[in-house]
């Protein structure tokens, strides 16, 4: 699998990221500048990584989502391209208009980062092939604004096309507000675009991939993209 | 030349200044923090009546803040030296050599003036100051941590203190991208009037690759890199260095804002063009800007400075020579680099969209000369600048010895489960975890060990090796007794990475106190500074950084005494593990495992948690620090993790045994049933704060039993774990998620409720 991660500036997890691509698929990520107009020739997979780009003074992702590298991003996207877009990264795909909807301020109006529990709500994706349908996973949050919203109309489209890929719940998998803890409508913590080939989600499964920094939770959507690639190969 | 020849061309050459700029009067050297024999001896150095923008050069660099008269000569007198150091205090940190051509650049350093006036900004930018001092020597910054100090709860300012402090904190931290992974929280009404906020920052070099401030080479150019300069934070240095009156929110214009993107950018661009040898000196601009970092690299590196302020990148239109001189935005390096490397620096500063500029020039005369529009705004030597600061050996007197309160008085008003319930659930005890869950501590995907342990551990890059992190002080036993309190914050630190398994390597100490000029106050710093020396020397863990913030006091109108903080000496420790994963957490592992106490247990209960919050009194002499049974019993517990004889380690501090129980127990949710000997009264063995212990578990305790036996450390079966509840003698059982509601619950229902 050939990664490509794009690095904007402002963006800080371009490194968690790298090592748990390095980890999984034993191969080196390309890290793309935000300046560039092209990604590398052969990639596979393009990551928006976690941060604050641009400090993420004016809205959340909104300047970086104009920057030259996204029309390669979304011309690779166009051709059914998989990409991973994670927390800043989800943020910038809504703004660059890669996924519907939009990240506000969590609704405590505090920045949180603590381990949360997702349901894993399809098993039938490239992203999620690494999971069983329902199972639950616990992977870190870091965020300020994570508390996903979209209009009534495409939230049922969301949830009638089965796109809700990941939603914050109990260590049971029982969706509560207790376990929502930006205040996400319908607990959406993951979602893909309509042709399921751009994943955008708030928390981090790059930093849930060593036993000794906590879990390992995170690894099975690494490894399903692996095998995922060396099916198709 | 004469000096009435300087003067005259100072004067000469800047016509148009003389209109605009005041006359020096007593007045206005008041105003800058000039004590008149401070300016006597301005005018006998230079041999002439200063400029405006001389005067305020003075200010900046003589001011307590940054000239450290006060406490100089007694911060001489602290080891700062050892295998592990290669740089020990003078520069923008301290670094130590963990092996395999590695090392650790660390410092802490305080902005409690700034954050009791503007709690958000402070506060953040506490956190860019101390994280600049760290990458500037070439090291990428791989944590923090904070140590802060409020008012009393129900101070009408305290909640929103905390509030802004902490997202201020989190603010700047986690946009920057570095974990924030421990620090303490403590609430005491003598802080109502001044909060403290300590940040640490420990950065990761080569060895090899350690960049200094000292410049080398006449006509290098010295560049100005990073943000424009504004008219924010001028006087900032200076403000920290004097009391706060009743005027304390009029200077919210001498805070800072911070820009954490900026600086983002600043670490990238700074590392590219260091790993590109680029760089033969470095220094940010943190506190009194511009005039401190120049003064600096020319009088380390024994040359004058000659700046052209008209080069400098201005945020603003207007700026005067001595609004650039004074201002302390943010985000900003001066840098003297290889002449052949200038472009290539600067293509690679662009790149980030930063600023880029030659602003001036080494030169061989040892003089600092500031030219504005064409004038010499100041013309100064420039190593008498910092040289020749005033040092003081103030007047002190030392802290009367409190009497040592004898435990079998202290009448217990309640029983040992209700106090242990009152206690968990009290201020000082409760989880922090609303303060660190606004701090990213996950990112960079090296912590081993999140906050509410003993120490953080931080993994070294990609392993083995990990750091243990700390930031310790007990201030309530540095008020009683400054040199036992300075000896406990060290020890406590060192007890702390010792817990987690690591080799303590070094520290870094923030020295927080009242106005120095105060003869009781001089006592309290002095003390303290003989405590952490006697402990540093003791234990082997030399000081390698630190700062010192006076004048954390404020005036109380109509009063001739302000309302000094408690003495607070914060103490950043760093230790080092091995293997990353060997590192020992305190949470109960399995049911049925011995609990043991290492260490004397006297029931000491002067100073103690359990005396104030309990019974209401806040008395008596702190518990005695034996700095050789410190040593003993850490090397003992030391050895015992690393041979894999525990399954749990913690170490007993604030509120005593019961309380070290009790977190081990809510952390696993795991319950013990314990036991108390007989003969001592109950309530001071559990709640007594005797040093030098631990509590391990382990599945043998004949094991460790035998050892501890043939080490000479004391050695006491408490119990065993097991359950859901925490029994404590004959006392009513406490369900272990009844306690852990309580230590959870304070601080979100406090912060959650309204002010009032």
């Amino acid at each position: 699998m050939k990664s490509a991660v794009i690095i904007f500036p402002g963006i800080n997890r371009e490194r968690d990221m790298a090592r748990a691509l390095r980890l999984i698929s034993g191969r080196e990520p390309a890290m793309v500048w935000h300046a560039d107009r092209e990604l590398p020739p052969g990639t596979d997979l393009v990551v928006i990584p976690g941060g604050f780009s641009y400090g993420d003074y004016l809205r959340c992702g909104a300047i970086a989502a104009r920057a030259p590298i996204i029309d390669a991003v979304r011309a690779f996207a166009a051709k059914g391209g998989l990409v991973l877009a994670v927390c800043n990264g989800f943020q910038i795909a809504c703004e660059a208009g890669l996924l519907p909807g939009v990240l506000m301020r969590n609704a405590q109006l505090r920045f949180i980062c603590r381990d949360v529990y997702l349901r894993v709500e399809r098993s039938d994706m490239s992203f999620t092939r690494g999971y069983n349908a329902g199972q639950v996973i616990r992977v870190p949050v870091a965020h300020g604004e994570g508390n996903y919203i979209a209009d009534g109309e495409t939230i049922a489209r969301l949830e009638g096309e089965g796109r809700v890929i990941f939603r914050y719940s109990s260590p049971d998998g029982i969706v509560d507000p207790d376990w929502n803890h930006n205040g996400a409508m319908n607990a959406i913590a993951g979602i893909v675009n309509e042709p399921g080939n751009v994943l955008g989600m708030m928390p981090h499964p790059e930093n849930h991939v060593e036993a000794a920094m906590g879990r390992t939770d995170g690894r099975g959507l690494f490894a399903g993209l692996v095998d995922h690639f060396e099916r198709a190969a | 030349m004469a000096s009435n020849e300087v003067a005259r061309r100072v004067r000469g050459l800047t016509p148009h200044v003389i209109s605009n700029e005041p006359a020096i009067t007593p007045e206005l050297i008041s105003r800058h923090g000039l004590k008149p024999e401070e300016y006597q001896r301005i005018v006998a150095l230079i041999g002439r009546t200063p400029s405006f923008t001389e005067l305020g050069i003075f200010s900046a660099m003589w001011n307590e803040h940054c000239s450290y008269k006060s406490s100089k000569i007694h911060l001489r007198t602290l080891p700062t030296t050892g295998p592990c150091v290669i740089q020990g205090p003078g520069e923008n940190a301290g670094v130590i050599d963990i092996g395999d051509g590695l090392a650790v650049v660390f410092k802490m350093e305080s902005h409690n003036h700034p954050s009791y006036i503007e709690p958000y900004q402070g506060a953040a930018t506490g956190v860019g100051g101390i994280l600049r001092d760290v990458f500037t020597m070439g090291a990428r910054p791989i944590a923090c941590l904070n140590a802060l100090s409020f008012g009393d709860p129900g101070h009408p300012k305290t909640r929103a203190l905390v509030s802004g402090v902490v997202a201020g904190i989190g603010g700047y931290g986690n946009s920057f991208g570095v974990p924030t992974v421990g620090g303490e929280v403590r609430f005491h009404r003598r802080y109502d009037g001044n909060c403290l906020v300590n940040a640490m920052a420990v950065g990761i070099a080569q060895k090899d690759k350690i960049f200094y401030s000292a410049a080398s080479g006449i006509g290098m150019p010295i560049v100005y890199l990073g943000s424009k300069t504004g008219r924010d934070g001028i006087h900032g240095a200076s403000m920290a260095s004097a009391e706060f009156g009743a005027d304390a929110e009029e200077k919210r214009p001498t805070v800072q804002v911070g820009d954490p993107f900026s600086e983002k950018l600043l670490l990238e661009a700074c590392l590219e063009i260091m790993a590109r040898g680029c760089v033969i000196a470095i220094q940010d601009m943190g506190a009194a800007g511009l005039t401190c970092s120049a003064v600096e690299m020319g009088a380390k590196g024994d040359l004058g400075v000659t700046l052209d302020l008209d080069q400098v990148p201005c945020r603003e239109t207007g700026m005067s020579a001595y609004e650039m001189m004074l201002s302390e935005s943010q985000e900003r390096m001066l840098m003297v680099l290889k002449p052949e490397k200038e472009q290539e620096a600067e293509a690679i500063f662009r790149k980030w969209g930063l600023d880029f500029a030659v602003v001036g020039r080494t030169t061989p005369t040892k003089r600092f000369i500031v030219r504005h529009g064409g004038a010499v705004m100041a013309d100064l030597p420039i190593k008498e600048l910092g040289d020749e600061a005033p040092v003081y050996d103030r007047p002190f007197t030392e802290t009367t010895r409190k009497p040592a309160i004898d435990a079998t008085a202290v009448k217990p008003p309640m029983s040992i489960a209700d106090a242990l319930e009152k206690l968990v659930g009290s201020a000082d005890i409760c989880s922090r975890r609303w303060v660190w869950e606004q701090y990213d501590h996950v990112i960079l995907g090296n912590t081993v060990q999140r906050p509410g342990g003993d120490a953080a551990v931080v993994r070294v890059n990609d392993g083995p090796k990990a750091l243990a992190l700390t930031a310790d002080v007990t201030p309530r036993y540095c008020e009683a007794d400054p040199f036992e309190g300075g000896k406990q914050a060290v020890a406590e630190a060192w007890r702390n990475l010792t817990a987690v398994g690591a080799r303590p390597l070094a520290l870094t100490d923030n020295l927080n106190f009242g106005n120095p000029e105060r003869a009781e106050i001089m006592g309290q710093l002095i003390g303290a500074i003989a405590g952490i020396g006697a402990a540093a020397r003791a234990l082997d863990f030399p000081i390698v950084s630190g700062n010192v913030s006076l004048y954390n006091e404020t005036r109380i109108a109509g009063k001739e005494l302000g309302n000094a903080i408690l003495p607070t000496p914060t103490i950043g420790g760093v230790g080092l593990l091995d293997d990353f994963e060997k590192s020992m957490t305190l949470a109960f592992k399995a049911e049925g495992e011995s609990i043991l106490l290492l260490g004397e247990n006297s029931g000491w209960l002067g100073q103690s948690l359990y005396l104030r919050e309990i019974c209401g009194r806040e008395e008596g002499a702190p518990p005695p620090v034996d700095l050789a049974a410190e040593r003993r019993h850490g090397d003992f517990v030391r050895a015992l993790i690393r041979d894999g004889l525990v399954t749990a380690v913690h170490d007993v501090s604030d509120g005593g045994l019961l309380i070290a129980l009790a977190e081990m127990a809510m952390a696993s949710k795991i319950g013990a049933v314990l036991e108390a000997p007989p003969g001592v009264p109950a309530h001071a063995f559990w709640f007594g704060e005797d040093q030098a212990r631990y509590v391990v578990t382990a599945a043998d305790a004949s094991a460790v039993a035998q050892r501890a036996n043939a080490a000479a450390v004391p050695l006491r079966r408490l119990g065993a774990t097991g359950g859901r509840v925490f029994a404590v003698d004959s006392e009513r059982p406490l369900r272990v998620g009844d306690l852990l509601s309580r230590f959870e619950g304070w601080l979100p229902a406090y912060m959650a409720a309204s002010a009032g």
